[in-house]
């Protein structure tokens, strides 16, 4: 089984309106960078300029926020589900 | 500078009288109320932050349950696109201050209540004289800054704050600054720049997904008051209306918290629009370098013939909704078709109200596009401008 990737509501524009995603990957920081060479428009959101994962957007494998695992190096298995859990405010008119 | 209008309701009672034992007596005859849950509804304050989507069925609830100093902070008027969701406004109030109609909705919902409205924006000058008299805080807002003001200044005060949020079809529910507990800071340190916030992509919300999110506030908020439950402290409740599924995530306390943390670099109220790189009203575009056309230069330009492409960075549905015959590319979908489009032309790029299309410019402008022009305002403002029969949504 390979691991499954949510991908939050305001994201999945940009990863081919998809809610999930499937990737063989070992560590989040592999499944990451499979899901933004597959969708490239999903970078600028996830990522910085200088390659690091904004602070506005947070990933966890299962229920645990990888910053307090081994951040993107944390290891993942079959079965395991990562969700990218970005803040929303809702409401106010952005577009 | 705020208003501050009160009804008047019962003052902190140590009892509650016989119509109010009737009024409450499905909560009275539950063992996890009872007239001790009950009087401590009575003696709580609470202090609602927003009285739109969110605040619809919060204040409803904390008024029904008989919370017995409720405040709310707005200072918006009722407007027709509210009423898709906003439940406690009627038609008739259209036109009147949000706190108005709220106010005579919940004091007629329960007139044994101290009902408290402010009329005003929530600054960092006014946040903690107006949380200090409150128990419990519950941030009902819609945009970032007001997010970090209300943790901030709960976090300064030692308030709970009951938290939800919503984006379409999905929420999220918490309650920070519980003790010993996360706050809002240690989940998200800093707020998305604007013009990279997600919600730019797409907009709107299912009406009642609010409903659903502000009652889990009312609910936890009831909990924390009585003092019995669980209440949703170190944890993140995602919910997705459309597949119908509750989630939760582990929420930690941040050991470098720059607020909550045992060595706070913010102790006090800080200019959060500027924190957020917002200035003003309200969300505006990053202009800089963004060549603009207004739509009435665009309408002269078509008349007269110029050859113009048209690009719609706006997602299908919108396009059904009404349309300029532009080239339809959805923003989200901008980098991975950017051949479609002929450099050689000159394109005007056009979206809802020219947010999106900003960034559209600026993009195709880094993509080496030189002849590129963003509508400003939008399809609102050709609608505004050229032709009024172009509905406004």
């Amino acid at each position: 089984m390979p691991i499954k990737l949510e991908i939050p509501t305001a994201l999945r524009p940009f990863a081919g309106k998809q809610a999930s995603v499937e990737f063989n990957a070992s560590t989040v920081g592999e499944a990451l960078r499979n899901l933004t060479t597959t969708y490239a428009d999903l970078r600028k959101h996830l990522y910085t300029e200088d390659g690091r994962i904004r602070s506005f957007v947070n990933i966890y494998v299962n229920d645990e926020d990888i910053r307090y695992l081994e951040k993107e190096n944390t290891p993942i298995k079959d079965g395991d589900t990562i969700s990218i859990v970005p803040s929303i405010a809702g409401g106010h008119d952005v577009l | 500078m705020a208003t501050v209008t009160r009804t008047p309701g019962a003052t902190a009672a140590r009892t509650l009288s016989k119509d109010e034992i009737q009024r409450y007596s499905r909560h009275l005859i539950m063992p996890e109320v009872g007239m001790e849950g009950q009087l401590k509804l009575a003696q709580a304050k609470v202090l609602m932050i927003g009285a739109g989507g969110l605040g619809a069925p919060l204040g409803l609830y904390l008024a029904a349950a008989g919370v017995g100093r409720l405040g709310i902070v707005d200072f918006d008027v009722v407007d027709v696109t509210n009423l898709q969701r906003q439940v406690t406004f009627s038609t008739s109030d259209v036109g009147r201050p949000k706190l108005d109609a709220a106010r005579d909705r919940l004091a007629g919902l329960n007139p044994k209540i101290q009902i408290d409205t402010y009329t005003t924006r929530l600054t960092s000058e006014n946040a903690l004289d107006l949380f200090k008299d409150y128990d419990i805080i519950v941030d009902g807002t819609d945009n970032f800054p007001t997010r970090f003001l209300v943790n901030d200044a709960c976090v300064l005060l030692g308030k709970p704050n009951v938290y939800g949020s919503i984006f379409r079809f999905e929420g999220q529910a918490t309650v920070f600054n519980y003790p010993g507990g996360p706050c809002y800071r240690c989940l998200y340190p800093e707020p998305p720049p604007p013009g990279l916030v997600p919600s730019c992509a797409e907009g709107g919300v299912l009406g009642v997904l609010p409903g659903i999110i502000g009652s889990i506030q009312a609910m936890e908020t009831i909990k924390l008051i009585i003092g019995k439950g669980e209440p949703l402290a170190g944890r993140l409740l995602l919910f997705d209306a459309l597949a119908m599924h509750f989630r939760e995530l582990r929420l930690r306390k941040n050991p470098n918290c720059a607020v909550c943390g045992p060595n706070p670099t913010i102790t006090k109220l800080i200019d959060y629009e500027e924190f957020c790189g917002i200035r003003g009203e309200e969300t505006p575009v990053n202009t800089n370098g963004i060549p603009e056309m207004t739509p009435t230069e665009l309408k002269a330009r078509l008349d007269r013939g110029d050859d113009l492409f048209i690009l719609d960075v706006r997602e299908p549905h919108e396009y059904q909704i009404c349309h300029l015959n532009g080239h339809l590319i959805p923003l989200g979908e901008l980098t991975r078709r950017v051949n479609e489009l002929d450099s050689s032309r000159e394109i005007v790029a056009y979206c809802r109200s020219g947010k999106r299309s900003a960034d559209a410019v600026q993009f195709l402008k880094q993509a080496g596009f030189r002849k590129i022009w963003n509508l400003k305002g939008g399809i609102l403002a050709w609608s505004d401008e050229v032709d009024p029969s172009v509905p406004k949504y």
